[in-house]
């Protein structure tokens, strides 16, 4: 089998690195080998896989070395449950210097030392919430990611967010191979979610791949550095990661997708009775007002 | 070949834009004009500090270059630190020739590059650490510095680092003046921009630091000699004549100066400047808060200089009007004696020019001097005001251009055939491959100075051997003669 390269991404605290994992888990389960690429500053991508507090990134170890070229792949690469190979990119503390660039720096790295091994049956970039620059959009680059897909939830920012993403998709898809290919809804229990979140992908030209249901279970393990798959492999939630890996296995569906206006994004909420039409007549009016 | 009418210089314009597609064609021809000294505004006829098109070889600088390469590199008792990648500091040391007096590396630094070498991590992880601690053993290594200042290449603008922060820390922790200057390279679309923000960040963080503080004594003559850079020694040759003729000369910007000199300048009765475009900034803002008025002044070429020290006279008392004409005087037999050399060897030859800053302007009267004709000229990154200046300065029906691109530059040397071009280090050995004599007019092609009237005889000598030197007759290979030479090119290489 050929390698596939997938990035996950989504709005900020949607639950992308433990679905990430989980779904990850699960593939190794099945037999596949896998890495993860953890492509945020603060390296949290790897943690369950690794039973780690935060791997050592390659940009933390490079500063420490001197410089990127000082080091070798094993001083970065780690290996965990189910021979997941995991690699964090890192980057610097929030408001100073430039994790973008840090993204760009650790991803050529790892091709130059040949991380990328015939061996693998996947990659996954676990990347930080939104493409914010150049340096977030270096995993779906050419060369890298060609799928795509995206966690978000029933609420409308966790929406607008995929919505959003999917925009920054096109303007690689036209240019090369990377495709959206598909979303999936980490539950947040709103109302008629995994409806809302099916006609959401439909407009966008795409499926939800998979509806993971909310389930404490995902805390407990998260409480002990684990997956659910390894820390109760018999829970149910296991068996939801389980039959997304298998949906993504099986996954043929990569399409240009075909981002909604912002109008058409609020009709829908409206359809879905989340947001209310709107009063012009309140418009800028503070409480006191009206 | 006799001076161009003004229907040959606009037909040259047009032949040369021909090859632009239509959009860039129309921008550039803004750019070229026919000089008619009847305009008051050159709006009428140029445009200027405009973006270079895309795809031309265009002979500008970037915002760095002109702060640290123009303003602030030339204070000679502070260091200069290149904060960024290596080759921006590197590239640009040293190059421009700026003289001074002191002990490099001891209590001077004119000539030394200090950069925080920049490397991925320092990308990735912010470089306000390693500023800190290169400002740390700067302190350690040179202790006779009077200061520090931060010159942003691109980088630092584009990874948000903190330098105002870091200069404010350290300027307390060492009592120095530490000066964060956002020149980053990308500002602005050429070296001008950089002159202004370092004009601001002198105003900002030196320039009133001894305001309110009277221990400095004064005197009714004190003047500031502001924007010579001291190339080759101009402003040594420049600032003789002002004492002569009895001013006192408190500060030089910044050829030679010293940032004392900078703190002291409110205090002077008359800023005097030589390079408009890029100190006009400065001498506006002290204009505006201590009332200290300012003159431009030109000391290329006896006729100028003489023009200057007499408008400079009339901001003083009598002794001052009598000490500029006693200096004029002094001075006569020998710049007389220079014309009577020079002048027949050199009258009636035309120059083109092509430069930055006042020169393009400056140093016409110069040539004229020589009984030389300027027939072209123009600014790299020259605003409308420089434009203004130039006007009456040059013929009408002569050529002003605008940020040239190499292609029309080669053109119309090519077309105007002048005896002499004075340009840059990238165009120079163009024109001299083509046989066209050349003077790099930046830093004097390593001579100078040629303000004052010391200068004025070494601009002379140096036109003259450069003109008449005998290289150019045997520009042609020796087996090509007068016809073959006019026929087709063959293939001989």
């Amino acid at each position: 089998m050929a390698l596939r390269q997938c990035a996950i991404y989504g709005k900020g605290g949607i639950g992308k690195s433990t679905t990430t994992q989980n779904l990850v888990a699960a593939l190794a389960e099945m037999g596949k080998k896998v890495m993860i690429v953890g492509c945020d500053p603060k390296a949290d991508s790897t943690r369950l896989i690794l039973h780690a507090k935060a791997q050592n990134s390659i940009m933390q170890m490079a500063a420490d070395a001197g410089s990127v070229e000082d080091l070798e792949l094993e001083d970065v690469l780690k290996v965990g449950y189910g021979d997941v190979k995991c690699v964090e990119s890192g980057g610097p503390e929030p408001g100073v210097g430039c994790a973008g660039r840090g993204v760009i720096t650790a991803i050529n790295f790892l091709e130059e030392e040949g991380a990328y091994t015939d061996d693998l049956d996947f990659v996954f970039y676990d990347v930080l919430g939104d493409v914010v620059c150049g340096g977030f959009a270096m995993p779906i680059r050419e060369n890298k990611a060609q799928e795509i897909y995206i966690v978000c939830s029933g609420e409308m920012m966790a929406m607008y967010a995929a919505n959003n993403i999917a925009k920054g998709i096109v303007k690689y898809a036209n240019s090369g191979s990377v495709r959206l290919a598909g979303l999936i809804c980490n539950s947040r229990q709103t109302a008629r979610e995994d409806e809302l979140i099916m006609e959401l992908a439909k407009q966008m030209g795409t499926t939800m791949i998979h509806f993971v249901p909310r389930d404490n279970v995902v805390q407990r393990a998260e409480i002990r550095r684990m997956t659910v798959i390894e820390y109760e492999p018999t829970a149910k939630q296991a068996d939801e990661y389980r039959a997304l890996a298998q949906k993504i296995f099986h996954n043929k569906n990569l399409v240009i997708p075909t981002p909604i206006t912002m109008d058409q994004l609020e009709d829908l909420l409206m359809n879905f009775g989340i947001m209310e039409a709107e009063d012009e007549s309140v418009i800028g009016k503070k409480a006191i007002e009206a | 070949m006799a001076a161009m009418t003004r229907e040959e210089t606009e037909a040259l314009i047009q032949e040369v834009l021909e090859i632009y597609p239509e959009k860039s064609r129309k921008d550039r021809a803004k750019h070229l004009a026919i000089n008619d000294q009847s305009l008051e505004k050159s709006n009428k006829c140029i445009t200027s500090n405009r973006k270079s098109l895309p795809g031309v070889m265009t002979i500008r600088g970037c915002a760095y270059a002109g702060s640290k390469g123009v303003v602030w590199g030339p204070i000679k008792d502070m260091i200069h630190i290149s904060h960024g990648p290596v080759g921006c500091g590197q590239y640009s040391r040293a190059g421009r020739r700026n003289y001074y007096v002191g002990t490099t590396g001891v209590n001077t630094f004119g000539t030394m590059n200090f950069t925080s070498d920049f490397t991925e991590k320092d990308i990735v992880f912010g470089g306000d650490k390693k500023l800190a601690k290169l400002i740390d053993e700067i302190e350690v290594l040179f202790p006779l510095n009077k200061g520090i200042s931060v010159q942003s290449e691109c980088p630092i603008g584009l990874i948000g680092d903190d330098i105002e922060a870091v200069s404010k820390q350290k300027t307390k922790e060492h009592g120095k003046t530490i000066v964060p200057v956002r020149c980053e390279g990308f500002r602005g679309v050429s070296q001008s921009l950089g002159h202004h923000i370092a004009n601001d960040a002198i105003r900002d963080w030196v320039l009133d630091k001894r305001d309110g503080d009277d221990s400095f004594p004064t005197t009714p003559y004190d003047v500031a000699v502001i924007g010579d850079y001291n190339i080759g020694g101009d402003a040594w040759a420049s600032r003789t004549l002002l004492e002569e003729m009895g001013l006192r000369v408190v500060a030089q910007w910044s050829g030679d100066g010293t940032i004392a000199e900078i703190e002291n300048t409110p205090k002077v009765k008359l800023n005097l400047i030589h390079c408009y475009r890029s100190m006009n900034y400065i001498a506006r803002h002290m204009e505006e808060k201590y009332s200290i008025p300012w003159i431009e002044y030109n000391f290329f070429g006896p006729t100028k200089i003489a023009e200057s020290l007499r408008r400079i006279a009339s901001y003083f008392d009598e002794t001052i009007k009598e000490g500029a004409e006693r200096v004029i005087a002094r001075y006569e037999s020998e710049y007389n004696a220079v014309i009577a050399k020079y002048k027949p060897r050199l009258e009636g030859k035309r120059v083109m020019l092509y430069i930055g800053g006042l020169r393009p302007r400056h140093v016409i009267g110069a040539y004229e001097d020589l009984g030389m004709e300027v027939v072209g000229t123009g600014y790299e990154f020259g605003h409308n005001d420089d434009y203004d200046r130039t006007i009456k300065e040059m013929g009408n029906a002569t050529l002003l251009y605008d940020d040239v691109t190499g292609y029309e530059f080669e053109e119309f040397v090519k077309k105007v055939q002048p005896d002499l071009v004075g340009s840059g280090v990238k165009e120079k050995y163009i024109f001299q491959k083509m046989g066209v004599p050349f003077r790099q007019m930046h830093s004097w092609d390593y001579s100078g100075p040629y303000h004052g009237y010391d200068g004025f005889a070494i601009f002379a000598r140096d036109m003259d051997m450069t003109i008449n030197n005998p290289c150019w007759k045997n520009i042609k290979a020796p087996w090509k003669t007068e016809t073959t030479s006019a026929e087709p090119e063959k293939a001989v290489a």
